[in-house]
């Protein structure tokens, strides 16, 4: 075997190094009008052109000087290539290479703006400078990488985390995209909240628009309007209310009840994920608008007047329960499960009757389900920004208005910031108290044992009415998705109530010419983006959750338990705030990317990197931590055990990732409203879209089909996950023949 | 085996000076030195959470010293990750890769000490030609039994002749039968190649049947060192003497001394043994349940509380002013009646001293 502490190759280091140089020298280093993939600047200019040039041309040229020291931080490297890894020098350059490196590239581009410098200090100490940049591009990324990587090989190669590159890379690297894409954004929407109209910072500013009247005022206790602030607060507490007692009694039916059709109920855990969130609020219009069927028959049947009721407080609320209640009872199922029913049996053994047992003991120990399920259907309700668009009416609630502040005639930023924070406010809180209210009890009943009992069914004093709830509350949702169905082939809803498939002709239909098939319908374009956009982000997404999901179950590090609540933030904060945020933040350089596909890619990934590293934490808690161990001592280092080991092993992990994160791209609006442009429009923001202009029938029939093909994906995964099977060591200590 | 395909390139282990302290004052181990020569095994023996554990884990590099000094061969390894280290390890769960078959299992270390596919794959099958699983290349390792699992996971690490193997309680997944056989095995193996091997487990009987040195530990410590014979005829203190094979303690005079020998008397019952460097006065006695004589006409009065018979033995339960000990006796054929009262001696070798 080599003695591989003193071996002289460093083929991770020579690749970032040569990185680091291609990006300088050969990648245009702005961002190409027209995308790099397109290869236009090739032939139009590279590499001479100002737009197109690497950095390497146009240092050359005398332009943009203030990139010439990252010659300096990418040649430094190159020195210690001959060198040994636990050579001090090794560490000590790299370190000062790829920090300088990093932090010359982000200076250099928050000080040097479209108009020269972007600070006055700058301008005073420096004078005028005569040249301007744009954002940056592929170059100047990958140049900012391959310094950040250097970076971490030098911090590896001083011991950190036994001199591990890979571990110290990826904490390194998750760390800077959170920061970027998370925190950098936020902070620089909290900053936005004090600008003036003329760009000052004030903090009269802020404190005009945080206790403006729109936001807190208490109007509604005597027959005015009330504060969008409140009204969001105290719808998000009634809906996360609701949904949990809800989630809780579809729970408890399919766990503790003799009731048949347990996997019909199992079913609607899927609704959620493949429903975009506005659809119910269509539905309900249906159902309960001016002309929907409900009203019309009451209105016929007693002869009353239509009333508009539904659209404001009331329509939101069931929109919302309806929307949320499967997540809830997701949460909810694997928790009522968890509950080891040897402790049910223990208090039954004890003497406890059924409700006693249920009173102290099964609902205890569901108590982290509780508050989890009411967090997150506080969360959602806070973010939704469909139903309250589609069902709003006058009641104002905090994600509407922020949207309005942005789009609307207002145009204010700064109000936009400032409704956003309070938002954020509202989340983070209710996050921050469940995080303290469950952070001193322990809960856990499932210990890996074998726990042979079954659970005991509901006292009957339970049973009958926790049954008629989630029937009937069953049943009005299978109404409400078969509206949606009916509604998309029907002419006018409650004018001309004759079936027709037109709408999905003006949605979909193709024409098949000689020169191929012609995608003439009107969604056809959002809907190729939509897949397209989703199908990049989905791999994207579900890479980052499972790293960040490895690094905090397999390693132990400085500083984990902040880095933990750091990439679990981004799943309370509210899309509506991550749009906003987004917005303020890559409006301008060094990252410019808005109007670009690039920036729904980005939110995608983080608004639902969360939910990645759920799923892989919980797959990779089950893998005994000897598998990796049995491999470090094989001979393999850490990336490679992650490669062959871990990787293998969480195969369905990762489907379900993928399928998730691609489907949840194709269902999201909050945050993606903000963000789609004339190129790049998405199909949920096409069919609010419709919807303001009154076209129901196409909105519905584009939902539809959207639900299908979410259907289909989802259905597909089911068929792989059930598929790859892994052998599974069965034995641990029960086997015993030779 | 005179044509041995699986070499050794069996290395010594020292420790100098050695703790572990998790988080911030949890001592796992407490500055130990410890010494394993090439080509011996060595057990590490203890309760549950005396650290035996935390220092194989040492050696393997999965958790690092937090001071001291760690050495294989002549080579520091303080600081080197398990990647890095000449080390392989049998985990207590065997730790085979549920995806990969018998033979990719196997040759997963070869591959990574960069050996060719065809050369990996070769001694892949030597190694499981070794372990006596011949023709089981392509089974998944779900499709194996438990001793055959564990073999497959004591041919991995064989293959890659490392310079010191580690088990981690290699035998507690498997029942009592298999045990005696693959901890035979096991040694066999080991003697044959020469390894070093360290092994844990807190198994007394296990650690004596297979070591050419036991290291018990206590409290993070080791509380003695040496052959198995030493420490079944000679331990230090009580803890070793009740730790490995049981011993009934029992409080004594030391009346006399003579040279080497002293002669301690309990209740009027004398009897000589080796002073190990005690003077007059109290001490305790150690007497393994078998080197206690019932019947004999001379003795310590006690009566037969209980009486067991687990079929190649009688076992007794003894009391009497002395406290309670427990007895075993070969006669199966005339068991002694509970409430028999008795005289109880102690046999010529055996029964040894301890500082009180």
């Amino acid at each position: 075997m080599t003695d591989k502490a003193t071996k002289m190759t460093h083929p991770v280091l020579i690749f970032w190094i040569i990185a680091g140089w291609v990006g300088f020298c050969l990648l245009p280093w702005y961002m190409v009008d027209g995308g790099l993939w397109s290869f236009e600047w090739l032939v139009d200019g590279y590499p001479f052109d100002e737009d197109y040039a690497p950095a390497a041309f146009l240092i050359g040229q005398g332009e943009k000087l203030w990139l010439a020291p990252l010659l300096i931080t990418l040649s430094l490297p190159l020195l210690v290539l001959p060198r040994a890894k636990s050579d001090p020098f090794f560490a000590r350059i790299l370190i000062l290479s790829g920090a300088l490196g990093f932090g010359w590239l982000i200076a250099q581009g928050f000080s040097i703006g479209i108009r020269g410098f972007n600070f006055a200090w700058l301008e005073a100490v420096f004078g005028e400078l005569g040249d301007r940049q744009f954002g940056m591009g592929y170059g100047a990324m990958i140049c900012a990488t391959s310094f950040l990587f250097l970076l971490t090989q030098g911090i590896a190669a001083r011991g950190a985390i036994n001199g591990d590159v890979f571990v110290v890379s990826a904490i390194g690297g998750v760390i800077t995209i959170v920061t970027a894409f998370v925190f950098f954004p936020i902070a620089k929407m909290l900053f936005a909240a004090f600008v003036t109209e003329d760009g000052a910072y004030s903090v009269a500013v802020f404190f005009s628009k945080f206790f403006d009247d729109r936001l807190w005022g208490l109007g509604c206790f005597w027959g005015a309007k009330c504060g969008a602030a409140w009204n969001s607060l105290f719808l998000a507490i009634l809906v996360g209310f609701i949904t949990t007692v809800l989630g809780l009694c579809f729970a408890l039916v399919v766990t503790r009840s003799g009731i048949r059709y347990k996997r019909a109920l199992r079913a609607l855990t899927v609704l959620p994920i493949i429903t975009p969130p506005f659809v119910i609020g269509l539905a309900l219009i249906l159902l309960f608008g001016l002309s929907g069927s409900v009203t019309q028959f009451f209105a016929e049947l007693f002869g009353t007047q239509p009333t508009r009721w539904l659209y404001g407080m009331p329509g939101i609320l069931i929109a919302q329960t309806l929307a949320f209640t499967p997540i809830a009872f997701l949460v909810l199922i694997g928790v009522v499960e968890g509950v080891s029913p040897s402790m049910e049996e223990a208090a039954q053994t004890l003497r406890a009757s059924r409700w006693q047992t249920f009173k102290t003991v099964s609902l205890p120990l569901m108590r982290p389900g509780l508050a989890n399920a009411f967090l997150l259907g506080f969360i959602e309700s806070m973010a939704d920004f469909g139903n309250p668009l589609v069902l709003g009416g006058n009641f104002d609630v905090l994600s509407t208005e922020i949207f309005f502040a942005i789009v609307g005639a207002q145009y204010d930023q700064g109000r936009a910031a400032v409704l956003a924070m309070v938002l954020l406010f509202f989340t983070l809180s209710a996050f921050y108290a469940q995080r303290i209210w469950l952070g001193k009890k322990s809960y856990t009943t499932v210990t890996g044992k074998g726990d042979a009992g079954v659970h005991p069914l509901m006292p009957s004093g339970l049973s009958v009415p926790v049954l008629v709830v989630a029937l009937g509350w069953g049943l009005f949702t299978i109404i409400v998705y078969a509206m949606i169905v009916y509604g998309s082939v029907v002419e006018l809803w409650g004018v001309n109530n004759s079936l027709t498939l037109k709408h999905y002709v003006t949605a979909f239909s193709v024409r098949f010419e000689e020169e191929g098939i012609r995608w003439t319908g009107a969604a056809w374009d959002s809907f190729w983006t939509t897949i397209t956009i989703a199908a990049i982000a989905a791999p994207l997404t579900a890479a980052v959750g499972l790293v960040t999901a490895y690094l905090l179950t397999r390693q132990s590090f400085a500083g984990k338990n902040a880095f933990e609540f750091g990439t679990m933030l981004s799943f309370a904060i509210p899309g509506t705030v991550i749009g906003v945020s987004y917005i303020l933040a890559f409006n301008v350089p060094p990252i410019e990317i808005t109007g670009t596909g690039v920036i729904l890619v980005v939110s995608f990934i983080f608004r639902n990197m969360p939910v990645g590293v759920r799923a892989g934490i919980a797959s990779m808690s089950q893998l005994d931590r000897s598998l990796d161990e049995s491999s470090l001592t094989l001979g393999a280092n850490s990336w490679q055990t992650f490669r062959n080991i871990i990787l293998p092993l969480l195969r369905p992990a990762i489907l379900a990732a993928l399928v998730y994160s691609f489907v949840r791209a194709m269902t999201a609006i909050s945050a993606v409203i903000f963000l789609v442009s004339a190129e790049y429009d998405m199909a949920t923001s096409y069919i609010i879209g419709r919807v303001e202009n009154n076209d129901y029938g196409l909105a519905i029939a584009y939902s539809t089909t959207l639900i299908i093909v979410m259907l289909a994906a989802v259905g597909l995964l089911q068929l792989l996950v059930g598929r790859v099977q892994i052998g599974r060591r069965t034995l641990l200590g029960t086997e015993t023949s030779p | 085996m005179t044509d041995r395909k699986i070499g050794s390139k069996a290395a010594p282990v020292r420790f100098e000076n050695v703790s572990k302290v998790f988080g911030k004052d949890v001592v796992a181990v407490d500055n130990i030195n410890l010494h394993v020569e090439a080509g011996k095994l060595v057990t590490l023996l203890g309760p549950s959470g005396c650290g035996k554990t935390t220092t194989l884990r040492m050696i393997a590099g999965l958790e690092m010293a937090s001071s001291g000094k760690i050495l294989i061969g002549d080579r520091d390894v303080t600081k080197l990750p398990a990647t890095d280290r000449d080390v392989s390890m049998v985990f207590q769960s065997y730790a085979l890769f549920p995806h990969m078959s018998v033979l990719e299992n196997v040759m997963y270390g070869l591959t990574f000490s960069g050996f060719a596919k065809n050369e990996a794959r070769k001694r892949a099958s030597d190694g499981l030609e070794l372990v006596g699983l011949k023709g089981f290349d392509n089974r998944l390792p779900s499709e194996l039994s438990g001793g055959q699992q564990q073999r497959v996971a004591v041919a991995r690490a064989l293959v890659l002749e490392p310079q010191v193997l580690l088990f981690d309680e290699p035998l507690s997944n498997l029942d009592a039968k298999l045990r005696r056989q693959v901890r035979e095995d096991i040694r066999a193996i080991q003697q044959d190649l020469g390894l070093t091997v360290v092994y844990v487990t807190h198994d007394q009987e296990e650690a004596l049947a297979v070591s050419d040195e036991i290291v018990v530990m206590r409290n993070a410590a080791i509380a003695q060192m040496g052959t198995p014979r030493q420490l079944y005829d000679a331990p230090n203190d009580r803890f070793v003497a009740d730790f490995i094979g049981e011993a009934n303690l029992l409080n004594c005079q030391i009346v006399d001394t003579d040279g080497d020998m002293a002669t301690i008397e309990i209740e009027g019952y004398r009897h000589s043994l080796p002073r190990r460097g005690l003077s007059k006065g109290t001490a305790t006695i150690a007497v393994r349940p078998s080197r206690l004589v019932i019947g004999s006409d001379q003795g310590i009065p006690a009566k037969v509380a209980k009486a067991t018979y687990v079929g190649v033995r009688m076992e007794y339960t003894l009391i009497g002013a002395f406290g309670q000990v427990f007895a075993v006796h070969d006669d199966v054929d005339a068991p002694l009646e509970p409430g028999t009262e008795i005289r109880m001696g102690f046999a010529d070798k055996g029964p040894v001293l301890l500082p009180d």
